[in-house]
């Protein structure tokens, strides 16, 4: 365990070293990524201008709270990529990873943690300018802001599973792109990322319940912003917590059967 | 003695699919694929005891790599039996991947925006290695490698040849006992070549490791590896000394010499492969070189002669050609 610690601690202090050599760069990233939720955040606030103050209880200033704190879930959720796999697979990135004696994926898990201490502290001056623009009615409690602490650290792993889940198709074959888009567009759907799930129609609203993508993007963000009654921010954890437990006996199962696949190709 | 290395049968095939160019074939492939066996390595049997540093050679698609996959545990083997250090590679038990390493001199492992120091570090964390003993491996290596003043520089500063001993230096900080090197000095001048080759045989002294190297080479061959393994289309041609290779398969000794008249006819005396100005040199059966010698220097007035073994590559080079012949 103490060897776990240390590789973590080590891991993510040289994320946090790399990242820094290129702030500009994660800046613009930044920057380019908070024009999505922007741009909802407008669209929406005007739709509840428009019908008379709110939609579904949400006034513009509850869309500023809920696209502001999404900011950051976004950043949170920035895991490697299922594209990645291939590559990592062709320039034999992976095969060096397979060397080492410790699982690829505390890797990953690693280095994208480290990054987003990096991302955190970039997004505070961010967050702060689109507030004073924007004027968001976020007044959480001390509990809400604890279980959003973890939420968006759990929301972190679930998606780091389910993503290597996906990735790891790249074992069996290497045209999945198609597979990735239907996966983003289910998740853009379920998830809390187009619009607040609670202003989804009942079925979609059920529907996502059941699927990993709001445990990895709309609890965070209605934890801290939505008023939750103490049951149901424990049971978004509690799902949050079975989802990773699932993901990660998912990925040990396939990566078992995955890698006697492996052909190290290219490397 | 016992073996630290031993391989039974081994054999690795794929199968790749494969259909003719054009629409038709196409078309046809989505409802029929079919597929060709292709036997990278196909039975190989060979042991290497601890500590000895032995030569893997083979033309490229020989075979080479997918060994040293199959050895580290990258890959699982189709058949056969396969056994370092008593473990199972294709187990890629925790504890056995401390014990080996697997160098390839076109991979990296060495984080590009880092000074070495950083990922050594990492390195130091992953293996566990107690910081104390770290410490001393890392300065040890750097010395010898006289990497002092390059470890603070950021990687991708670094030319290929520092990189690729940075490399290395990360690859050995835990010390292990096997050393899987596939073109370790692959792209490098000859002082960098010579640099590596010198560190690699410091270590297997200093810590009685295993090594098994492949290299294109030959001059990395010739200057570490008592013994030599030669595969070729996945299957063993020769496993023993590298001497008795030379031996075995050097049928002919080349011999040069400067001549104040070159127009005449050499051929008398033996192939003319060179004719330089002056120089002229010649590839004669090994058994006649001492006739041949004595009445080059009596019959004709040449100055500066030296009569040269074949050189390594040619060896090599004649025993896949012997082989291809038999297999033919």
């Amino acid at each position: 365990m103490r060897r776990y610690i240390d590789f973590y601690i080590t891991s993510m202090k040289m994320a946090v070293i790399e990242q820094w050599q290129y702030p500009v760069a994660n800046y613009f990233y930044m920057i380019g990524m908070i024009a999505e939720p922007v741009i909802y955040m407008v669209v929406w606030s005007a739709v509840a201008t428009q019908q008379g103050g709110e939609v579904g209880g949400y006034t513009p200033g509850a869309f500023a709270a809920y696209y502001i704190v999404w900011t950051l879930v976004r950043s949170m959720n920035v895991v490697f990529t299922p594209y990645g796999w291939e590559w990592r697979i062709r320039q034999g990135q992976l095969s060096m990873s397979l060397m080492r004696p410790i699982h690829p994926l505390h890797n990953d898990v690693a280095f994208f943690a480290g990054w987003k201490v990096v991302v955190i502290t970039l997004w505070i001056p961010l967050a702060l300018a689109l507030s004073l623009f924007f004027k968001p009615d976020l007044h959480p409690t001390l509990l809400d802001g604890i279980v959003f602490f973890f939420a968006i650290w759990f929301a972190y792993l679930i998606r780091t599973m389910t993503l290597s889940l996906l990735g790891m198709v790249t074992f069996w074959t290497t045209r999945v792109s198609a597979l990735f888009e239907l996966y983003f567009a289910a998740e853009l759907v379920l998830s809390g990322r187009l619009v607040p799930l609670s202003l989804m129609p009942e079925w979609v609203q059920r529907l996502a319940w059941f699927f990993p993508f709001r445990w990895a993007f709309g609890y965070p963000i209605e934890a801290l912003i939505g008023n939750m009654p103490v049951r149901d921010l424990l049971i978004g954890l509690g799902m949050q917590v079975a989802w990773i437990i699932f993901g990660a006996a998912a990925v040990s199962l396939v990566w078992k059967v995955a890698i006697r696949r492996f052909s190290a190709v290219g490397g | 003695m016992t073996s630290v290395i031993s391989i039974s049968n081994l054999a690795k095939h794929y199968q790749v699919p494969e259909r003719e160019a054009g629409l038709a074939a196409a078309a046809k492939g989505l409802f029929k694929r079919t597929y060709k066996t292709v036997k990278a390595v196909d039975g190989i049997s060979f042991e290497i005891q601890p500590g000895e540093v032995v030569g893997f050679l083979g033309p490229n698609g020989a075979g080479k790599t997918t060994t040293l996959k199959m050895l580290s545990g990258l890959l699982h083997p189709t058949e056969g039996e396969l056994s370092v250090l008593g473990y199972q590679p294709a187990k890629r038990n925790h504890d056995y991947l401390r014990r080996i390493t697997l160098v390839m001199g076109n991979r990296n492992q060495l984080s590009w925006d880092l000074p070495a120091l950083d990922s050594f570090d990492l390195q130091r964390a992953i293996y566990g290695i107690p910081m104390d003993e770290f410490k001393r491996t890392r300065d040890e290596f750097i010395e010898l490698l006289d990497l002092k003043d390059l470890v603070q520089k950021p990687v991708r500063n670094l030319s290929l040849g520092e990189r690729m001993k940075m490399e290395i230096v990360g690859a050995l900080l835990h010390k292990p006992k096997i050393l899987f090197l596939d073109e370790p000095t692959l792209g490098l001048d000859v002082t960098m070549q010579k640099r590596i080759r010198s560190f690699i045989a410091e270590y297997n002294k200093r810590y009685d490791a295993t090594v098994l190297l492949t290299s294109h080479y030959m001059a990395d061959v010739e200057a570490l590896c008592k013994r030599v393994i030669v595969i070729h289309h996945g299957q063993l041609l020769f496993d023993g000394n590298l001497s008795s290779l030379k031996e075995k398969f050097s049928a002919f000794k080349t011999i040069s010499f400067d001549i104040d008249n070159p127009t005449q006819d050499f051929s008398q005396f033996g192939d003319v492969i060179a004719m330089d100005g002056l120089h002229v040199t010649l590839r004669v059966p090994k058994e006649k070189t001492s006739a041949v010698t004595t009445q080059l220097l009596s019959q004709l007035a040449v100055d500066d002669l030296t009569v040269e073994s074949t050189p390594i590559e040619d060896v090599i080079e004649s025993v896949f050609s012997v082989k291809k012949e038999a297999m033919e």
